[in-house]
C-alpha cells in the first residue's frame, strides 16, 4: 500500500523537468560547471586554511583578501608551467588519462537536485539538470569510469611508483564501490525509486512529530557505511593510498605536470563535492530545511540548505585529513571487505524484513513471533560461534606486554661514585617513589 | 474533414500496447555516431599490439553499447552495463594486464599449423550465420509491450526486478550458484596452502625467540658512528675509541687493500682533483 502511495508521489521532479526549453538546459549546464569549478577553488583554499588552523598556523593569507585567491593564483601558475612527458610514457594514454578522470566527475553532478521548484526566467522548473529513473546509478557509473583516469595515468607514466599507485587505486575503488552501492540499496528500498528527485521528496516528512524524516537518521547504518566508503572512493585521507606521498612520491600523478596535473586536482575536488552532494541528497534530506512546512522550505531557499549540508560534508573531509594518519593497505582492504560489506548485507536484510512487515500490516502477535524468531536465530548463531582462544597464562613471558621488562627481583649493584659531586641537599620527608604497599 | 479525423481516431483501438518502429532523428543520429564507434572499438581491440590498448578499445565498445541501451529506453540496463562491465570487469582485466607488464605484446608466431586459415574460415562462416539470423530477427519482429513496461508498475527498473525475481527466479539463482562456484574454484586454485610448513610466526613470537637465543637485540652499529667519516669502509668506534667489530662490512674486510687504493686516496684527499684541461684529451 505504501508502495502505491510512494509511486503516486514519485516522478514529480521528472515531470517538472520534462518541459524545460533547450536554452534553460544550457544555462543549467553552464551554471553547474561554474558551481563545481568555484567550489574547487574555494575548497582548496578552505582546506588549507582549516588544516592550518588545526595545526596552529595561519595558512595562506597573502593573495587576495585574506588569502582567498591563493588557489586561483596557483591554478594560473599551473597552466603556465612546462608540460613534461616522460620518455617511457605511453603517448596517447598519458594524454587521455587526466581527461578521462575529469569528465565523469563533472557528469555525475547532473543528477543532483540543488533545489526544488523555482521560477527561473519565467519558467517553472527544478534546480536540477536531469532526473533519470536510475539517477543514483549515474553517479556510480561516473565514479567507475573516473577511476580509469587514475589507473591509466599510473600505467601510462611508465614508472614504478605511479604504477603501484594505479594498482592500489584499482583494487580500492572496486572494493569500496561495492560497499557504497550496498549502502544506497536501503535508501532505494525505502523510496521505491532510484531517481534522486524522488529520494529527496520521500524525505520531506517528520518522524515522532519533530525530527526530520531524513534517511541519515532512519537508516543510520547505511549512512555510516556510505560516509566511510565515500572517503575511500575519492582517495582522500585517511584512505589516500594511491597517492600516498610518504610511500609513492606522488602516486599516480608523480609524472604529471602543468595543466594535466591541474586536471587531476580538479577531478579530485569535484569528486569530493559530488559525493558530498550525493550524501546530502540520499541521507540528509537534500534541499529540505531541518523543519517542515515553513516558507524556508520553498523555492530558492532550498539552494541554501543544500549548500550548507554539502559544506558540512566537505568540512568532514578536511577534518579527517587534519586528524587521521593514513591507513595501512591491508587494514584498509580488511575494513572494506570484512566490515563494511558484511555489515551492509545484514542491514539490508533487516531493512527488507522491516519494510515487508510495515507493508503487510501484520498484527502485533505476528510481529512478536517474527521478533522472537529473529532473536532465536541470533542466539543460535552466537552459540555456534567458537569461543575466543584464551591465552596461555602458564609460564612467565620473556617479553610481557610485547616489550622486554627487567625481572621484578632485579638487584642493582651499587657502584661507588667516581667523584664526589656537590648536590644541593633535598629535605627527605617522604619517599618520592612508593612501592604501592604503603597505602594498605 | 471532420469525418476523416473521427475515422482516424476510430482506427486506433490498440488492444496490445505496440510501439511503432519508427526511428526518430535523434535516435538515428546517436546510432550513426555510436555504431561506428562500437565497431571501431571492436576492431581496435583485435588489432592493437599492446594488451592495455586492446582493453581500452573494448571499453569504448562497451560504453557505446551502454549508451545505445539508454537510447532504446532501457536506462537501467545501460547504466548497469557501464557499472558492471566497464567499471568492474574491465578494471579487473586492466589490473591483471598491468601486473603482466606494459611491454608484453602478442607473439606473432603461429603455434599450430593451419590455425590461422581455419580460424579465418570459421570466423567468416560464423559472421555470415550471425548477420543472417540477426537481420531476419530485426526486420520481421516488432517490439511489443515496451511502452507498457516503461510506464506501468514502477517503470523500467521495477519491471526488470519483477521479471527477474518471479518468472526467471530459478535461472537467476542458478547463475548466482555458478558464479559462487567459479569464485570458490579460483580461490582454491590460487590459494597456496601452508601444508607441512610451520605457521608464520607473529611479531610477538619473533621477539621472544630473539631474546631466548640471547643474540644481540638492538640493531648493529652503523658505519662511521663516533668516527670522522660516514663511509661504509669506516668502522664505527666505541666510546673508548676502539673499533666496533660488528660495524665492519664483511665484503670490504675481505677485499684486498690494493683494490681499494683509489677510494682510500679519495677519502684521504690525495687523489687527482677534477681538472678542466682533462676534457681536451691528451694531445696537449
Amino acid at each position: 500500500m505504501i508502495q502505491h502511495v510512494l509511486a503516486a508521489e514519485n516522478g514529480k521532479t521528472a515531470e517538472l523537468l520534462a518541459d524545460d526549453p533547450i536554452w534553460l538546459v544550457l544555462i543549467k549546464v553552464v551554471a553547474i560547471f561554474a558551481f563545481l569549478v568555484v567550489m574547487t577553488l574555494f575548497m582548496i583554499n578552505w582546506e588549507r586554511k582549516v588544516v592550518a588552523r588545526m595545526q596552529h598556523r595561519p595558512g595562506p593569507n597573502r593573495v587576495g583578501p585574506n588569502g582567498w585567491l591563493q588557489s586561483l593564483a596557483d591554478g594560473l601558475k599551473l597552466a603556465f608551467k612546462e608540460d613534461i612527458r616522460p620518455v617511457l610514457a605511453d603517448k596517447w594514454v598519458f594524454f587521455l588519462a587526466p581527461v578521462i578522470s575529469c569528465i565523469p566527475a563533472f557528469l555525475a553532478f547532473s543528477v543532483i537536485p540543488l533545489a526544488g521548484e523555482v521560477n527561473l526566467f519565467g519558467q517553472q522548473t527544478a534546480l536540477q539538470l536531469v532526473d533519470l529513473p536510475v539517477g543514483v546509478l549515474v553517479v556510480l557509473a561516473c565514479s567507475s569510469i573516473g577511476v580509469y583516469g587514475i589507473v591509466l595515468s599510473g600505467w601510462a607514466s611508465g614508472s614504478p611508483y605511479p604504477l603501484l599507485g594505479a594498482l592500489r587505486s584499482a583494487a580500492q575503488v572496486i572494493s569500496y564501490e561495492i560497499a557504497m552501492g550496498l549502502s544506497i540499496v536501503a535508501v532505494i528500498m525505502f523510496t521505491g525509486s532510484m531517481s534522486t528527485g524522488d529520494i529527496v521528496g520521500a524525505q520531506a516528512t517528520t518522524v515522532l512529530g519533530f525530527a526530520p524524516g531524513w534517511f541519515g537518521l532512519l537508516l543510520f547504518p547505511s549512512f555510516a557505511i556510505y560516509v566511510v566508503s565515500m572517503v575511500g572512493e575519492t582517495n582522500r585521507a585517511p584512505f589516500d593510498l594511491p597517492e600516498a606521498e610518504s610511500e609513492l612520491v606522488g602516486g599516480f600523478h608523480t609524472e604529471y605536470s602543468s595543466l594535466k596535473f591541474a586536471l587531476f586536482f580538479l577531478a579530485e575536488y569535484v569528486n569530493m563535492v559530488t559525493v558530498s552532494a550525493l550524501a546530502t541528497t540520499l541521507f540528509l534530506g537534500g534541499y529540505h530545511a531541518p523543519w517542515s512546512g515553513d516558507f524556508m522550505n520553498t523555492g530558492w531557499w532550498g539552494l541554501l540548505w543544500f549548500i550548507i549540508k554539502t559544506l558540512a560534508f566537505l568540512f568532514l573531509f578536511i577534518w579527517l585529513r587534519g586528524t587521521l594518519p593514513r591507513m595501512r593497505y591491508d587494514q584498509f582492504m580488511r575494513l572494506g571487505w570484512k566490515v563494511l560489506v558484511p555489515t551492509s548485507l545484514v542491514w539490508i536484510m533487516a531493512v527488507a524484513v522491516i519494510r515487508t512487515g510495515a507493508i503487510q500490516q501484520l498484527s502485533t502477535a505476528q510481529r512478536l513471533i517474527a521478533l522472537g524468531v529473529i532473536v532465536g536465530l541470533v542466539l543460535l548463531v552466537s552459540f555456534l560461534l567458537p569461543d575466543k582462544k584464551v591465552q596461555d597464562t602458564k609460564g612467565v613471558p620473556l617479553a610481557g606486554s610485547g616489550f622486554p621488562v627487567p625481572p621484578l627481583d632485579l638487584a642493582v649493584p651499587k657502584s661507588a661514585p667516581k667523584r664526589k659531586v656537590k648536590v644541593a641537599t633535598i629535605p627527605q620527608e617522604t619517599a618520592a617513589v612508593t612501592t604501592g604497599k604503603e597505602a594498605e | 474533414m471532420s469525418l476523416l479525423v473521427s475515422f482516424l481516431a476510430q482506427q486506433q483501438p490498440e488492444p496490445v500496447q505496440r510501439v511503432v518502429d519508427t526511428v526518430t532523428t535523434g535516435e538515428a543520429i546517436s546510432f550513426w555516431v555510436l555504431g561506428p564507434l562500437a565497431l571501431a572499438g571492436a576492431l581496435g581491440m583485435l588489432f592493437a599490439r599492446n594488451a592495455v590498448h586492446s582493453a581500452l578499445w573494448l571499453v569504448v565498445t562497451m560504453l557505446s553499447l551502454g549508451v545505445l541501451y539508454m537510447i532504446q529506453q532501457a536506462p537501467f540496463l545501460g547504466f548497469v552495463q557501464i557499472i558492471v562491465y566497464t567499471g568492474a570487469i574491465m578494471m579487473l582485466f586492466l589490473f591483471v594486464l598491468m601486473m603482466v607488464g606494459r611491454d608484453s605484446s602478442d607473439s606473432v608466431v603461429e603455434v599450430i599449423r593451419g590455425q590461422r586459415l581455419a580460424a579465418a574460415l570459421l570466423g567468416i562462416g560464423f559472421a555470415i550465420l550471425m548477420v543472417g539470423s540477426v537481420a531476419r530477427a530485426l526486420t520481421s519482429v516488432d517490439s511489443r509491450g515496451l511502452a507498457e513496461a516503461n510506464t506501468t508498475n514502477g517503470g523500467n527498473v521495477g519491471n526488470i526486478g519483477q521479471k527477474l525475481f518471479t518468472d526467471y527466479l530459478f535461472a537467476f539463482e542458478l547463475t548466482s550458484a555458478l558464479l559462487i562456484t567459479a569464485a570458490l574454484g579460483a580461490m582454491i586454485l590460487a590459494f597456496v596452502g601452508r601444508d607441512g610448513k610451520p605457521a608464520k610466526k607473529t611479531q610477538k613470537e619473533l621477539v621472544e625467540e630473539r631474546f631466548q637465543e640471547g643474540k644481540r637485540v638492538g640493531s648493529l652499529p652503523g658505519p662511521g658512528v663516533f668516527a670522522t667519516a660516514n663511509s661504509v669502509a669506516t668502522p664505527a668506534l666505541l666510546p673508548d675509541g676502539t673499533v666496533a667489530e660488528e660495524s665492519l662490512f664483511e665484503v670490504i674486510e675481505a677485499t684486498d687493500k690494493s683494490k681499494l687504493s683509489d677510494d682510500v686516496a679519495g677519502v684521504a684527499g690525495t687523489a687527482h682533483e677534477a681538472d678542466a684541461h682533462a676534457l681536451k684529451g691528451s694531445e696537449s
